[in-house]
């Protein structure tokens, strides 16, 4: 393998009860942009964490060469010393700093520790110019856009002396002038040595700008493909990425559809904080009782969002639009009434927004009805007590009893008691945002039971997933969601993965910002 | 593996079962063994003075406004935040009512609505700031710190309010002493008993509603080892307060306090929501509990309390001074954190709290019966500070997380329900290989 840069070797990483990366190989050439797709989960991140010393060198097996010198990094700053600089979706910049302090965080023009600023602006001013920004050095961070702060994450890695650069999603959360802009500075970078490597779901963009293609699925890697000599198009990638049997994962259900039970007609949600960018826009979907309809899309493309807005507005700016509820109009102001109409939303980040990981079993699946428990005005124990056993033999919870800690608990178990929190609010419909991320695939299959008798039940569900498998296998109708707007509806004989994830990648057709 | 099996997990050796029946809490016990120690070195280095029934009931007369404001604190800390100004508005609280009895001829009875509802106004001033407008509860609180205290300062000018002999009977005073000569101040020794009859009632009928759930019931001894102990412990403090004049009236008043608040903060819709909220907001808030609202309610009650502990130090002084209140919150907080309470919220117990005053307390008292310089006993009290909360750091470290409460209680409900030991998966989960431990998977 001649003038290869970077060649990663039988990566394997596991984390407890997850193999995240399984003998995984990545060689990428001096001076190309490499990119790397895969769906969510697939284990692209892990990888470049990997890589860069996030998962220090140990936690991994395998070997990583680096311009023919094998590594072994303990951190980020190591990596960073070989030249290998990642910059990461959420962008690592300090709002409250200026552009140049900003540059040479952590990397400060410095002697003797003590900062030479008129070199730091001179010095500035320069790497601006490489990546084409026109803007004030003294700048603070907060004041200019998204795509700016790109730009000044690219200089940052600039003035590192990068030699690979690695970009997580960078033109996720651009608009599509910001975007062109990032991408022409990648090629521009090419030609001056710098070898890139992106991960991105927009395949259009990989298609264009990528040299070559390495792509992951479930933890392994598939393929690599020569972006010129192969002749790639989208439908080649999507392949790679989906291709996968859909064998016995899912228990067999035949749907009873009833009532139209939720409805949401053209309904936008603005970001809470940038309120010039639309998250979801004019969003239609309707659920009937006894019917599992999927929401696909991929990260960024707005699921949870739409989701958290129809859950009480907890998330957004101005939302509008219109919902029914068994045909009538209700307007959810916080999620109290939400709950009180019948709505369950069952979040994707378990930990941060699901569970109060201090709470008993039994407190975390009152935790969201504990005013059910109330006999004369006091919580009654013995009612907690009936209540969570219910629910951990309904669920199959595996816990020695109702009293132990959830965080005990393995993350399919911890799933089942955050599904069994919001049963015992009495829903109607159910959001189920990522219900088996992260769980073991015997605990999958539970769920998927119990999702199945919900919907048996008369009850609706909404289920997001990454994984287009599971809502083929699951669902009886499936949305597509691409960047806020809902770009197809699909019937569940007609759905396949390549369909889908076409729909997901689509993109907006027209993009339409809000005067401020 | 099957439920069955799970459930037949239970503890064999008897050492297991007790320490399951503290609630697998090093902690707990810890402090309280702490507690005792303390008692004891204390009783054999002052040979036998620390434990005269004059010197216990002093115990409490000195620390009750401390232990008072500990209460509202550990509700604030669980629910996140802190409180720094409750010093100055204790000393407030104090402040206005001497001078409304004072300047003003306002009956006692009626000055003690009165401070209880001008605390209530300053909780809910601040609580204003913290919940509805979102400042930093510490920043809220270091102002009311100064301007309550200029308050303070400002009414009092530079003098002291005397009060009335019937306000002072809060904190001085005793319940008066009735039936049979039998050498001991009989309300006092009823009282005990009546106690310790409570605890055993409780105790048996949260036997029977394990039993009635199915759920498995610890082994008789157990409960009545816990009952020996806890009925051991009540009645020699009983028959030690009965020795002397009895029950003071602001022991009196404590231990109601701690009975409502410990029924508040475990028995109530509301005091689930604090623990929600302190343990996690964002979770909490996506379950339908209006956040803002408990962060008011918590500030406003503290705020209360601070009114109740002004009150019973005014009393206690028998005067409102400038100076009144200073260095309380120090104190209060110490307890609470002492008694196990999380710094990050979440966790804490009522019971705990009191248990982390009361060592402070004694400390106090037992150094100043040995006459050890106060300058010096600041600087234990400091290092016990330091070392309690490095103790709880360690042993949740180590997955031995503090159960505080569990074994004051004798009720089901533990209030601080970080995992135990109990390992749901195999014999060999260590205490290292807890799921939150791990660093999750998934992409960026």
């Amino acid at each position: 393998m001649d003038n290869m840069i970077l060649s990663m070797r039988g990566i394997t990483k596991e984390f407890p009860g997850v193999k995240a990366l399984a003998d995984v190989t990545l060689n990428v050439r001096r001076g190309e942009i490499h990119a790397i797709c895969g769906e969510n989960g697939a284990g692209k991140s892990t990888l470049m964490k990997v890589l860069s010393g996030i998962h220090p060198f140990g936690t991994y097996e395998g070997q990583i060469f680096f311009e023919d010198q094998p590594c072994e990094f303990k951190g980020i700053r190591e990596s960073e010393h070989a030249g290998i600089v990642i910059i990461h979706q959420e962008l690592a910049l300090i709002p409250e700093l200026s552009i140049v302090e900003n540059l040479f965080q952590g990397n400060e023009v410095a002697k003797h520790g003590i900062i030479n600023w008129y070199e730091a602006a001179a010095n500035a001013t320069e790497l601006l110019a490489r990546v084409g920004l026109s803007e004030n050095p003294n700048t603070k961070i907060k004041n200019i856009g998204i795509g700016k702060q790109q730009l000044v994450e690219i200089a940052k890695a600039l003035a590192k002396r990068v030699k690979l650069l690695i970009l997580d999603e960078p033109t996720a959360a651009l608009n599509d002038a910001d975007s062109m802009h990032l991408l022409n500075l990648l090629e521009g970078l090419r030609h001056k040595g710098i070898t890139s490597i992106m991960i991105s779901h927009k395949l259009n963009e990989i298609e264009k700008i990528s040299d070559s293609i390495t792509i992951i699925r479930d933890g392994k890697t598939i393929e690599t493909l020569d972006v010129k000599a192969d002749g790639i198009n989208e439908d080649r990638i999507i392949k790679g990425m989906v291709g996968r049997d859909l064998d016995h994962r899912f228990p067999p259900h035949e749907p009873t559809v009833g009532d139209m039970l939720l409805e949401i007609k053209d309904w936008s949600v603005l970001h809470p904080d940038d309120h010039s960018r639309y998250v979801v826009q004019g969003a239609s979907l309707n659920i009937h009782r006894g019917e599992i309809v999927g929401l696909a899309g991929l990260m960024g493309a707005g699921r949870t969002e739409l989701a958290r807005s129809i859950f009480g507005q907890s998330y957004g700016h101005k939302i509008s639009g219109v919902l029914f509820k068994d045909g009538k109009a209700l307007h959810l102001k916080n999620v109290s009434q939400a709950i009180d109409a019948g709505l369950a939303y069952v979040t994707e980040d378990r930990k941060t927004l699901g569970l109060n990981l201090h709470d008993t079993v039994k407190a975390s699946i009152t935790s969201a009805a504990v005013r059910k428990l109330r006999h004369n005005g006091v919580v009654d124990d013995n009612l907690e007590i009936v209540a969570a056993n219910k629910y951990r033999r309904d669920m199959k919870i595996k816990a020695p009893n109702v009293d132990v800690g959830v965080a005990t608990l393995s993350g399919g178990n911890q799933q089942k008691v955050v599904l069994g929190k919001w049963m015992f609010t009495g829903p109607d419909l159910l959001m189920l945002d990522e219900p088996t991320r992260g769980i073991d695939v015997g605990a999958k299959f539970e769920i998927y039971e119990i999702i199945n008798r919900l919907a048996d039940s008369g009850r609706g569900v909404l289920m997001i997933s990454s994984e287009l498998p599971e809502l083929l296998g699951m669902c009886d109708r499936i949305y597509t969601l691409s960047e806020g707007v809902i770009t197809a509806e699909v019937p569940r004989e007609k759905a396949d993965q390549e369909t889908l994830m076409r729909y997901m990648t689509q993109g907006k057709i027209q993009r339409r910002t809000v005067q401020q | 593996m099957s439920q069955e099996t799970l459930e037949s997990d239970a503890p064999t050796s008897f050492v297991a079962q007790v320490r399951q029946a503290m609630g697998g809490n090093v902690r707990q016990y810890g402090m309280i063994m702490a507690l005792l120690l303390l008692v004891g070195l204390f009783q054999v280095l002052t040979d036998g003075l620390f434990l005269q029934p004059r010197n216990v009931t002093s115990l409490l007369v000195q620390n009750g406004y401390i232990l008072i404001l500990a209460i509202g604190m550990v509700m604030v800390i669980i629910a996140g935040h802190i409180d720094l100004s409750v010093g100055s508005v204790a000393a407030f609280v104090g402040a206005t009512v001497a001078i409304s009895m004072q300047r003003f001829d306002i009956p006692w009875p009626l000055a003690i609505v009165l401070g209880l509802v001008v605390g209530v106004i300053v909780g809910a001033w601040q609580g204003f700031w913290v919940a509805y407008v979102g400042i930093p509860a510490f920043i809220v609180t270091l102002a009311g710190m100064l301007l309550f205290r200029g308050l303070d300062l400002m009414m009092l000018n530079a003098s002291s309010v005397g009060v009335p002999d019937g306000f002072q009977v809060i904190a001085n005073g005793f319940i008066p002493d009735m039936g049979p000569n039998t050498g001991y101040h009989n309300p006092t020794l009823l009282l005990a008993i009546l106690l310790v009859v409570l605890f055993a009632v409780l105790e048996v009928r949260k036997r029977a509603a394990l039993r009635k759930h199915a759920m498995e019931v610890p082994p008789l001894s157990i409960s009545i080892v816990k009952l020996v102990v806890i009925g051991a412990a009540v009645l020699a403090f009983g028959l030690l307060l009965a020795s002397y004049k009895g029950v003071p009236v602001v022991g009196l008043i404590l231990g109601l306090l701690v009975a409502i608040y410990t029924f508040v903060t475990r028995k109530t819709v509301f005091g689930r929501h604090i623990y929600s909220v302190g343990g996690n907001s964002l979770a909490a808030g996506l379950s339908g509990v209006n956040t803002k609202r408990i962060d008011f309610m918590v500030m406003v009650n503290m705020g209360l309390l601070s009114g109740v502990a002004g009150m019973v130090f005014t009393a206690y002084l028998n005067a409102a001074n400038p100076k009144d209140g200073v260095g309380f919150e120090l104190d209060a907080i110490a307890a609470v954190f002492i008694g196990g309470a999380a710094v990050a919220g979440g966790i804490g117990t009522v019971s705990g709290s009191m248990v982390g005053g009361l060592v402070m307390g004694v400390l106090n008292l037992g150094l100043a019966n040995l006459s050890v310089d106060s300058n010096f006993i600041q600087i234990i009290k400091g290092m016990v500070l330091l070392l309690a909360v490095a103790f709880d750091v360690r042993s949740k470290l180590q997955g031995r997380p503090s159960f505080i409460g569990m074994i004051m209680s004798g009720m089901n409900r533990s209030s601080s329900p970080l995992p135990t030991e109990v390992t749901p998966p195999g014999p060999e989960a260590s205490a290292g290989e807890r799921p939150e431990s791990k660093v999750p998977v998934g992409s960026l």
